[in-house]
């Protein structure tokens, strides 16, 4: 048995399939994945996101820590409130985790890692906030409910306090708000609007079932999945770990070169290897036909060489299977993916495939 | 819990066959499978006339999640595939036993059906799997 969110029972009884997630026994799905996808893109959809892991810094110098520590720069979060996404780098450029960081006031941020990769990063960040005397505070006492969807933040306002209701309506894209008893943030991996409501775990089944009251359809980590892809965002562990930089995950966007005099952690690798430009590169993959594209399947690229699939799935908005894939740099417009014994020709887009609910590639 | 039907056989690689009043045998996933795959979204059946062995992956079954090979329970000539599921895989997710199912094959010899497994063999057979 693995470790259960306080929402695992209302999962079971609400027929789930479960499996085992990071250590975690999540729901991956409640009866059809593709309608639950479909719920979200269309109307409203909620994931017990539980098995992440909120950590609270506080200190006099969380900044400077924080600057120090993620290869995004939190600097650029004047605004209380404001959510950055980053990765959290070793010194050799790969990459521990990717992350999502409040910044709540000069002396308090909050930071949401991925449950699999928990423990080294607490440890990671225990060990390197020790230097600047901040104090990294799991917040084990917490439940996490992604909601999702057009309709998601409508059908959430309905059921919570109407004064933070109001407050929570008003939250611009990527903030956050503390409203007491609950955090609320416009942020989500589903490529549609929504929120991403924390609030104590004891609350979480009472919050979960005014939601499904709502019209929210309880939705697992398949449907999950395929919106991540769909919305063009990696997941940690299939589209980067710590044998691969940013840079060859899609993920150069996210790093703040400047100020040069920065020196967060990994800027060296990450300089050198940006420098001597012999990087593969993270893209989207479109396939032509009827196959479906999987982790770890060989992308053979003409005249160029060869690369792997990261992620692959089927897109139900799509209608047709997408992926990424770790490919040469040179890599142009066009590679064929070995799908069991046959070569399978697929297209190179750039992600996202889908965003709010219309496709956003040409097919 | 999934469905077993009483009237058929089954692989412990959880193919269903039928032996049908022509002597031809129905082939399809178990509700057990299609559960386990989750929903459907490519089925790649064999051309009619086409010869296969018993044992030998005659069809594939693709959901969301993973692909599948889908073995003849016996050998002999396809005489049918299953055309709708062309454009609705998610029949076998619906009715697995029925409008559901994959193939028809015309057997070469009868005994290889009675020597699949009845469905309370099966039904034992998925209980040690998920113990």
């Amino acid at each position: 048995m693995g470790l259960r969110t306080p929402l695992f029972d209302t999962h079971v009884a609400a027929g789930a399939r479960t499996v085992d997630f990071g250590g975690w026994d999540m729901p991956v799905n409640y009866g059809s994945q593709i309608e639950e996808h479909h719920a979200v893109r269309r109307d409203a959809g909620m994931f017990d996101v539980s098995h992440m892991c909120v950590v609270d810094l506080r200190g006099d110098r969380v900044r400077e820590f924080l600057r120090r520590l993620l290869a995004n720069d939190v600097a650029k979060l004047t605004q209380p409130g404001k959510a950055l996404y980053s990765c959290m780098l070793r010194d050799h450029g790969g990459v521990i985790d990717d992350l999502i960081v409040y910044y709540m006031d000069d002396h308090w941020y909050r930071m949401v890692v991925n449950a699999g990769t928990r423990d080294k990063d607490l440890e990671w960040l225990r060990e390197v906030a020790a230097g600047y005397g901040v104090a990294v505070e799991p917040r084990t006492d917490l439940a996490m409910i992604a909601v999702q969807g057009p309709d998601a933040r409508q059908k959430a306002a309905s059921v919570i306090d109407p004064a933070i209701a109001r407050r929570a309506l008003e939250i611009e894209p990527f903030f956050g708000i503390d409203a007491g008893s609950l955090f609320i943030a416009r942020t989500g991996y589903t490529g549609e609007d929504g929120f991403e409501i924390m609030l104590h775990a004891d609350q979480a089944v009472a919050m979960w079932q005014k939601l499904r009251e709502a019209g929210v359809a309880p939705c697992g980590l398949g449907a999950r999945d395929t919106l991540r892809l769909e919305a063009g965002m990696n997941l940690y562990g299939n589209d980067m770990d710590e044998t691969t930089s940013p840079l060859e995950s899609g993920l150069g966007w996210t790093i703040a070169w400047e100020p040069q005099d920065r020196d967060f952690i990994g800027r060296g690798a990450l300089a050198a290897q940006k420098a001597s430009g012999d990087t593969r590169k993270l893209v989207g993959l479109l396939v032509e036909g009827r196959a479906v594209l999987r982790s770890h399947q060989k992308v053979m690229v003409p005249a160029v060489g060869e690369g792997e699939i990261t992620s692959g799935t089927f897109s139900p908005t799509l209608q047709r299977s997408i992926g990424f894939a770790r490919v040469p740099a040179k890599t142009g417009d066009r590679c064929e993916v070995e799908i069991r014994g046959r070569l399978v020709a697929a297209r190179v887009v750039r992600p996202p495939f889908v965003r709010n609910g219309k496709v956003a590639i040409a097919l | 819990m999934s469905n077993v039907p009483a009237d058929l056989r089954f692989l412990k690689s959880h193919e269903w066959a039928r032996l049908e009043a022509d002597g031809t045998i129905t082939v399809g996933i178990s509700d057990h499978a299609q559960q386990a795959l989750g929903d459907l979204v490519f089925v790649e059946a064999p051309e009619p006339g086409r010869h296969v062995n018993a044992g030998e992956a005659a069809a594939v079954v693709e959901s969301v999640k993973a692909a599948s090979d889908v073995f003849s329970p016996v050998s002999g000539e396809v005489v049918a595939s299953n055309a709708d599921l062309g454009g609705q895989p998610e029949l076998i997710n619906q009715d697995p036993y029925g409008a559901g199912w994959i193939m028809r094959v015309r057997p070469d010899d009868k005994a290889q059906f009675a020597s699949m497994l009845d469905a309370k063999a099966y039904a034992a057979a998925l209980a040690a799997e998920t113990h």
